[in-house]
Order: structure tokens, then C-alpha cells, then sequence
């Protein structure tokens, strides 16, 4: 356990789990709660997982409190993770949306990086990705994005109203969204959402969506 | 005997989850396809949690044509779960699935919270279900009746052959912040560890009011917990909300039920069943 700025990185041993795809996620137990909570692969270092977290709730603070040596129930790599085959790649990520980006930008071979952050205490979580250009509110990373997005195929992931205007500049960007999700493999059809007017679990068909 | 609980697994998406069942029962399934509720759909709570799916499903006809087939692969033996707006509605379901050997039994979802119920009684229910199909019924009841025995009893004459016990209870989630309801739908259907002394009571008392073959569920989360089921005078179980934090839990439940049960001098689960009733039973000369 480490803090990096306003957020933690959990690492854990990687025993017989498969990092998976950039952009995949895991169902990550939460100690003392019923359900597991879903966590982007952040980093995957030789024999770990490491899971970038923002204590929002009880289960993501629960977990910001873990002592090494705990023992913690992982289950995954789930769902579909990021198309790697784009040209002009450019990952783009609010707040704790820079968690999947670390292990994208090292599957991609370090390509631009744009951050926003709500805080400069926030901020300091750039330094998991030395290369990234980074803005603070009140200014928004659009901004800087709608002079790059002519020449970029854009990853994205971010809360959603950043996620929204993301598609609205870029429209064939690959977004990563979120839904509340109880199980992250299909069985509960918690985190249903519409796509193109097709209700869709996001754990199964997601959670990278093409804007489109 | 371990079943999954209805709409708390996925079988073609989870296929090795479903192979850890001795059967398989699919999410309810209504005359039409229905879209489900709008988010937020689930909400956890201290101990346990709300749902409010509100039956998203494909519709029977789907659920025929393209599911079954593919379910039937599995090699697992499939319960499929119908729900409906009106006895009518049971009646078409169980039409549909009397002919299909795929189908080993039928489980009536008598008592979902997240749907308006039908105007008729689980009687008349079953009766219209009954004159339909010679498969296996289930009637799968509410632990919110005022006397759930008493449902018990009136399903068993309308012709029931076995009960599913509990479905969830309604609840209600606030947000921490802004005090308005989580849940889409306001209120929503309580499951999880919560839910089990009020399962283990409903099953306590239909079987001793009925005897019939019962499916325990409510926040089963071990093998001490079946036991209890078992005990209380389920034949079988089923696992809902564990499934979700542990798709594992089939094999591990019925290990640690083995293990549960060999502790006690008992060779198989069928040799606790309604054990907790004995002392009941005994009366002084
Ligand atoms: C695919 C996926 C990947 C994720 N990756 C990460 C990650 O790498 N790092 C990280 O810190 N978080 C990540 N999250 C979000 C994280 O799972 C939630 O913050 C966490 O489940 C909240 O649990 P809690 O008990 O702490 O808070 P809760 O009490 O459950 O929630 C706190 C607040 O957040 C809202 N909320 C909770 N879950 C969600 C959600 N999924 N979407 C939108 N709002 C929500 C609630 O409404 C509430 O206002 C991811 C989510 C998804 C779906
Ligand atoms: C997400 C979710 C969806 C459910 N969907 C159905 C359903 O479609 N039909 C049904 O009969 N019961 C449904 N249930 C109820 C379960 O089958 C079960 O009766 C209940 O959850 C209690 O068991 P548990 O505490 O082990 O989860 C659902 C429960 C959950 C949590
Ligand atoms: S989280 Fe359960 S179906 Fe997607």
C-alpha cells in the first residue's frame, strides 16, 4: 500500500491471475463488506497487481486500509479491455480515471497522456505517468484535447460527464465506463445500461464502449 | 443438493459456474421480453443488499428458440423460473415449457418485489400453472405473507409439488449524502446474510405445515448455513447473492456441507433434512 497524491495504490501478489487486457477490470474484495467492488488493472509488475483506488465509499476506503499480509479474494481479468490496434493513440483520463492508463501506456509503448485533476493534491498521481500533459480545475481536459483530437485516436475513462464531452469532441473515441456493479460477470444484470437502444450488461459488453 | 438462486446467475455467460450446480435455474422469464428497471439497480447495505432488476428477460419465446438449446449443453439439469401479470400469464409460460424434455422443472415466481403482483392468489395461480404441465412446480413464495404456512398449504392443494423458499423482502437504501433512495426504483428486493433467519423460519414452518420438498434460500453463505436449511427441512438449496462476491461458492458450500455433516454422523445432506423438527416430533407416553 502506498499513496500516490489523494489516492492509493493497492499492489498484490498475482498467484495464478492473469493481468488480462489493458482496460479489463477485477472484482476486488472489500474487507468487511458483502460485495466485491470493480478496480481497473493500474500496473502489472512482474508477480503483482496493482490497483489504483480512491476512498469514495466503504468498500474503496475498507480497502485503502488494508495491511499487507491480508489475504484479499481477486476474481478476474472481466470484461473487454481497450482496442490496442489504433495508430495515433492519446489516453485521456479525469481523476481516478487514470487508473487503467499506467498499464495501457506501457502496453502502447508511453504515448501522450492528457490528465485532469480536481486538485494539485489530486495531481501528484501523475507521476505514474511521467509523460502526461496535466490540468487542474478549473480548467478541464477538453480544453486541451479539442486542439489534439483531430490527430489522435482517443482512449478515454473519467466520470462521466467527462466521458460525454470526450465523445462529443472525439466521436470514435473508446470510452471506459462505470455502472454500480454487484458480481462484474453477468450474473446479476446490475449494471445494465442502454447502448444504441439495446440494454446491454457494461461487466460483459463493457466496460469500454466505442463512443459511436 | 445445491441450485443456483433465480436471476442471481447468468449460465451462458458464467458456464463453469454453472457446471458447479446440480441444476440450473434460469432468471424469470415472462410471456414478453421486458427491458428491466432503470439504474441504480443495486445498492448494498450492511448486511445484505437491494435489487430492483424488475425481470429483465428476452421473453419465453426467446428463451426457447435460443436459450434453451444452448443452456441444455451445459449437461446441467435446468429449472426454468416463469413469472407473470396474471394467472393467464402462468398458464402460456408453462404451456410453452411443458413440452420441452429440456426442462426439468418449472419454478412459479409467485412473489417478486420489484413487479406488481398479479390479482390472483398463488392458489389460483398454481391451479392455472397445474392444468398446463405435468413438469415438476415450484411455487416460489414471499417471506412477507402474513402467514406463509398458511400460502404453503393453499398451494399445495392448488396442486404444488415442491416450494422455493424465500424470495426477497422489500427494502429501502438512502443515499449517504443526499438522503433521497438510491435504487432507480425507490424501494427494492432485500437479499443476503440478513434474509436467513427469516428464510430458515419460512421453511421451518412450511415444512412442518406441509411437508412438501422444499428449495432453501436467503443468505446462504456457507456450508453451515445449508445445514441449517436442510435441518429446518429444506431437501435442497440455493445460492443467490453469494454467487456474486464468490462464483466459487457452489463447491465450496458443498464441501464445507460434507464436512458439516460428517461431523454429526450424518452420511448425506437428504439424512438432515428436517432434522431441527424432531424434537417437535416427540411426544411423552
Ligand atoms: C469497470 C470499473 C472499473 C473501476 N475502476 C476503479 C479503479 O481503478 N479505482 C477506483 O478507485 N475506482 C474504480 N471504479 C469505481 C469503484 O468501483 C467505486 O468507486 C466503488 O465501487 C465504490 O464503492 P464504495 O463502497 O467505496 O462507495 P459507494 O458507497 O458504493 O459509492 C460512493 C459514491 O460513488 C457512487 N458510485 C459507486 N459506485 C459507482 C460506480 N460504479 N459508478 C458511478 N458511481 C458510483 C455512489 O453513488 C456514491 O455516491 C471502477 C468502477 C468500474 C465499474
Ligand atoms: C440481483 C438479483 C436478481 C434476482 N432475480 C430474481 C428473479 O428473476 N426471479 C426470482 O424468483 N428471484 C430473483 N431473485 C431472488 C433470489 O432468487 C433469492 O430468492 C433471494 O435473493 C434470496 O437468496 P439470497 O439471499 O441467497 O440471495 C433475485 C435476487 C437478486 C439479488
Ligand atoms: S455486474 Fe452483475 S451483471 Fe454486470
Amino acid at each position: 500500500m502506498e499513496g500516490v497524491g489523494a489516492y492509493t495504490l493497492l499492489r498484490v501478489e498475482r498467484g495464478g491471475l492473469e493481468p488480462g487486457v489493458p482496460g479489463q477490470f477485477f472484482m476486488v474484495e472489500a474487507p468487511g463488506r458483502l460485495l466485491p467492488r470493480p478496480m481497473s488493472l493500474c500496473l502489472a509488475p512482474a508477480g503483482e497487481l496493482g490497483f489504483l483506488l480512491e476512498g469514495v465509499g466503504p468498500g474503496t476506503r475498507a480497502l485503502c486500509e488494508v495491511e499487507p499480509g491480508e489475504r484479499l479474494y481477486v476474481f478476474g481479468p472481466l470484461g473487454n479491455g481497450f482496442r490496442l490496434d489504433v495508430e495515433r493513440p492519446l489516453l485521456v483520463g479525469g481523476g481516478i480515471g487514470i487508473a487503467p492508463f499506467p498499464y495501457v501506456a506501457q502496453a502502447l509503448g508511453d504515448p501522450p497522456v492528457l490528465l485532469g485533476f480536481r486538485s494539485e493534491r489530486h495531481a501528484e498521481a501523475a507521476v505514474l505517468l511521467p509523460n502526461a500533459a496535466v490540468v487542474v480545475e478549473p480548467t478541464y481536459v477538453t480544453e486541451p484535447l479539442a486542439e489534439l483530437v483531430e490527430d489522435h485516436d482517443v482512449l478515454a475513462c473519467g466520470p462521466e460527464p467527462m466521458l460525454e464531452a470526450v465523445r462529443a469532441l472525439a466521436p470514435t473515441a473508446q470510452l471506459a465506463w462505470e455502472a454500480p456493479m454487484a458480481c462484474g460477470y453477468g450474473a446479476c444484470y446490475g449494471c445494465s445500461v442502454e447502448i444504441d437502444g439495446v440494454l446491454k450488461r457494461l461487466c460483459i459488453d463493457g466496460p469500454i464502449l466505442e463512443a459511436a | 443438493m445445491i441450485l443456483n438462486a433465480s436471476g442471481c446467475l447468468d449460465a451462458l455467460a458464467a458456464p463453469e459456474v454453472a457446471r458447479s450446480l446440480d441444476a440450473f435455474v434460469t432468471k424469470t422469464v415472462t410471456p414478453q421480453p421486458r427491458q428491466g428497471n432503470r439504474p441504480v439497480r443495486i445498492a448494498e447495505t450492511e448486511h445484505g443488499m437491494l435489487n430492483s432488476i424488475g425481470l429483465e428477460n428476452p421473453g419465453i419465446e426467446a428463451l426457447v428458440a435460443e436459450k434453451l438449446p444452448r443452456l441444455v449443453e451445459l449437461g446441467v439439469p435446468i429449472w426454468v423460473s416463469v413469472g407473470g401479470f396474471a394467472a393467464t400469464d402462468f398458464a402460456e409460460l408453462c404451456a410453452a415449457l411443458d413440452e420441452r424434455d429440456e426442462v426439468t422443472a418449472i419454478e412459479l415466481n409467485l412473489s417478486c418485489p420489484n413487479v406488481d403482483e398479479a390479482p390472483e392468489s398463488a392458489a389460483e395461480i398454481v391451479v392455472a400453472a397445474r392444468a398446463e404441465t405435468r413438469k415438476p412446480l415450484y411455487a416460489k413464495l414471499s417471506p412477507a405473507a402474513a402467514d406463509v404456512a398458511e400460502v404453503a398449504r393453499a398451494v399445495q392443494a392448488a396442486g404444488a409439488d415442491g416450494l422455493s423458499l424465500v424470495n426477497t423482502m422489500r427494502g429501502l437504501v438512502l443515499d449517504t449524502h443526499s438522503l433521497e433512495p438510491t435504487l432507480g426504483t425507490e424501494t427494492g428486493g432485500y437479499s443476503g446474510p440478513a434474509l436467513k433467519p427469516i428464510a430458515l423460519a419460512a421453511v421451518f414452518r412450511c415444512y412442518r405445515a406441509t411437508g412438501m420438498p422444499i428449495v432453501g434460500m436467503g443468505g446462504i453463505t456457507t456450508g453451515r448455513d445449508a445445514l441449517e436449511f436442510l435441518a429446518a427441512g429444506a431437501s435442497v438449496v440455493a445460492l443467490g447473492t453469494v454467487l456474486f462476491a464468490d462464483p466459487e461458492a457452489p463447491a465450496r458450500v458443498q464441501a464445507e456441507l460434507m464436512t458439516e455433516l460428517s461431523a454429526r454422523g450424518l452420511d448425506q445432506p437428504e439424512d438432515a433434512c428436517g432434522i431441527s423438527h424432531r424434537a417437535a416430533a416427540t411426544t411423552v407416553a
